[in-house]
């Protein structure tokens, strides 16, 4: 029988899926027009959750005999998850009520799916990490496909869950042959398998090749890349703000521990495809986004690209690269959430505005909208005084004393050719005239919330990134004990 | 002796049961030889001493997958599909991988079995059975994912209820 200090540790997690039952519970009883007490309860969760990732991390260590490990790293992790969570939440309040979408099950699955997202960030065993993945993966599968009468996100959800589907049975084929190969599903045990000589070499090196298929499809890194912009494109806008932040950022955290922990010599044995992987996912992504009309197809081969960025950090494979990956993707998560946030609200009803073109003239009709889409936007370039910046510059620099100085030079050349469709955006909004008429509702006071929210943060790590650094450089240790 | 006849009765059953799946005109016949061929592995399970291995198969395959596949089958259009060809251009795709791993298996058998090192069971063999082995370790070692997968299906059935209503 678990004590109570080893439940304490899975706080988060018991948070999560206790307030997304509640709301379950509580949704047939809530009268039609005022559902938005639903979502003021998954606020409440979401904001629990942080707490309970912040209460846990006051006594680290492992629980459940070791399946569960609560230190920096999984502390980190938790944090951004539930913060993405929350913000996924407070955004999409509005678009539900617009587009009158069922906002029960919308709410408890974002909070089962951030649960999955923080149970990954936490496990150190592989089985664990499967269900985590798992519990994401369904529940955003579902949240694709939650504008029921639009055939794209019919596409989109369906998309999603047969590729995902694959690849999760890719990943479950890796965990497999790992346990064929080591004896065990444990990493800490893995690892010690992998130093003596009790392992089959081959087979964990097929084992390690499948994970990366899985995992590199659920970060969508070419060239697994594939799904991205068709998902991200038919998705409802809030639900692909989450999607390029929450599962990403926890399909990382496993990624990085994974390797980091199991693998005697990650550099040697796996830095060629781990830059073949970054190198891949930038120039796809950024040449790709050069030519999309539509915003939010434009967002998601930013997306790709960005994923590349982190994979530069992957192949430095030092404890300084993980520290950069994981600022990078909390800046990340803030800044693209933003600008997903704007694009839901542009977007009207059944999301017919989202055209770059839909664009022109906002800087003078909501200068407000206009101002924050452009603070994202800038970010994401990787302009001084945001997160983007630092994040970048973390990245390069880690990439640059690990001797790739060649592949953080042609990162940076790749970051030059993404300024140019981000700036397209920002000039379509502040210098051309709106082409045809284009209805903008008043900014509600939650989409209002949510932005500044993100903008808060995207500055804050931009002016101010020592303490996060600090904490991820902390426990980016976490792997070799 | 037993042990080996029984073997090729079950390997028979599964072999004939897959060749009769995609042979059959009606998908009704096919889902029907299917459970045959599932069933034969199941037996194949058992005699190699793997009791819960041949239980699972039974209740999953044979009595979850396949009746959500004869409802499948209820609800698509059979006439339509009985008059199209049936065998396309796949067939020769599919015969070259069945070619690939008929030689991967005459290789295996060239080979002998003491030359491939098997994995090793982690848990000693006490004089326990397969299933207890199974449950022993689901309730100890592993309640957590245990506990866990209870989301994982929440979830799934969530998604399922939402997907498929037609007024939520």
């Amino acid at each position: 029988m678990p004590d109570s200090a080893q439940i304490l540790r899975l706080l988060p997690e018991i948070l999560l899926s206790v307030f997304g039952t509640l709301i379950m519970v509580l949704d047939p009883l809530t009268g039609r027009n005022r559902k938005a007490l639903l979502g003021v309860l998954a606020l409440v969760g979401a904001y629990c959750a942080w707490i309970g990732a912040l209460v846990s991390y006051a006594n680290p260590g492992p629980a459940f005999g070791g399946m569960v490990t609560v230190d920096g790293f999984a502390t980190f992790f938790r944090l951004l998850v539930c913060a993405i969570g929350f913000l996924t939440v407070l955004a999409s309040m509005s678009y539900l009520e617009r587009n009158e979408l069922p906002q029960g099950e919308y709410y408890a699955l974002v909070l089962f799916g951030v649960a999955g997202q923080s149970l990954m960030a936490v496990s150190g065993e592989l089985v664990l990490i499967f269900l985590g993945l798992e519990i994401s993966s369904i529940s955003t599968y579902i949240l694709a496909g939650f504008l029921r009468e639009d055939a794209k996100s019919n596409e989109a959800s369906l998309k999603y869950f047969f590729l995902g589907s694959f690849a999760t049975a890719f990943f479950l084929y890796g965990v497999a042959l790992t346990y064929g190969a080591t004896g065990s599903t444990k990493l800490v045990v893995i690892r010690q398998a992998m130093e003596g000589k009790d392992a089959n070499v081959v087979l964990a090196v097929i084992a390690g090749a499948l994970m990366f298929v899985g995992l590199a499809f659920k970060v969508s890194a070419a060239p697994f890349q594939v799904w991205t912009p068709d998902v991200y494109q038919g998705a409802p806008s809030p639900v692909t703000a989450y999607l390029s932040t929450g599962p990403k950022a926890a399909a990382f955290a496993i990624f990085l521990r994974i390797f980091f922990t199991t693998v005697p010599q990650t550099g040697v044995m796996w830095g060629w495809l781990l830059w073949t992987c970054a190198l891949l996912s930038m120039t796809i992504g950024n040449f790709a986004a050069l030519v999309q009309t539509d915003i939010k197809r434009m967002l998601a081969y930013s997306s790709i690209a960005h994923a590349g960025y982190v994979l530069v950090a992957f192949t430095s494979c030092t404890p300084i690269g993980a520290a950069a990956a994981m600022f990078y993707l909390a800046a990340y998560a803030f800044m693209n959430l933003g600008a997903f946030t704007v694009v839901s609200h542009l977007s009207g009803r059944r999301e017919q505005y989202v055209a770059i073109d839909h664009y022109a003239g906002l800087g003078r009709r909501r200068p407000f909208l206009a101002a924050l889409l452009t603070i994202f936007l800038l970010s994401l370039v990787g302009i001084p005084l945001t997160g983007g910046f630092f994040g970048k510059f973390y990245i390069f620099r880690a990439a640059v004393n690990a001797d790739l100085l060649w592949l953080a030079v042609l990162g940076l050349l790749n970051s030059a050719v993404a300024a140019y469709y981000y700036l397209k955006v920002i000039v379509v909004m502040y210098m051309q005239e709106p082409k045809e008429e284009v209805t903008i509702e008043p900014v509600p006071a939650t989409l209002a919330a949510t932005l500044v929210l993100a903008a808060g943060a995207v500055f804050f790590l931009g002016v101010y990134p020592g303490p996060v650094l600090d904490f991820a450089t902390r426990s980016a240790s976490f792997s070799r004990q | 002796m037993l042990d080996t006849a029984l073997f090729y009765i079950f390997a028979a059953l599964t072999l004939g049961g897959g060749v009769l799946t995609i042979t059959r005109r009606s998908a009704v016949h096919s889902a029907i030889w299917l459970i045959t061929s599932l069933l034969g592995v199941a037996g194949l399970y058992l005699l190699q001493r793997a009791e819960f291995l041949a239980g699972v198969q039974v209740i999953l395959y044979v009595g979850g997958i396949m009746v959500l596949f004869l409802f499948v089958i209820m609800l698509v259009n059979l006439d339509q599909a009985a008059k199209e060809k049936r065998f396309s251009g796949q067939k020769w795709i599919a015969l070259a991988c069945v070619a690939a791993v008929a030689l991967q298996a005459l290789w295996f058998v060239s080979k002998g079995a003491g030359r491939f090192t098997l994995g090793q069971p982690s848990i000693a063999g006490e004089n326990l059975g397969n299933s207890e082995h199974v449950s022993r370790v689901l309730f100890s070692q592993y309640l957590l994912p245990f506990e866990l997968a209870s989301i994982l299906l929440l979830v799934a059935i969530i998604g399922a209820v939402v997907m498929a209503k037609k007024r939520i």
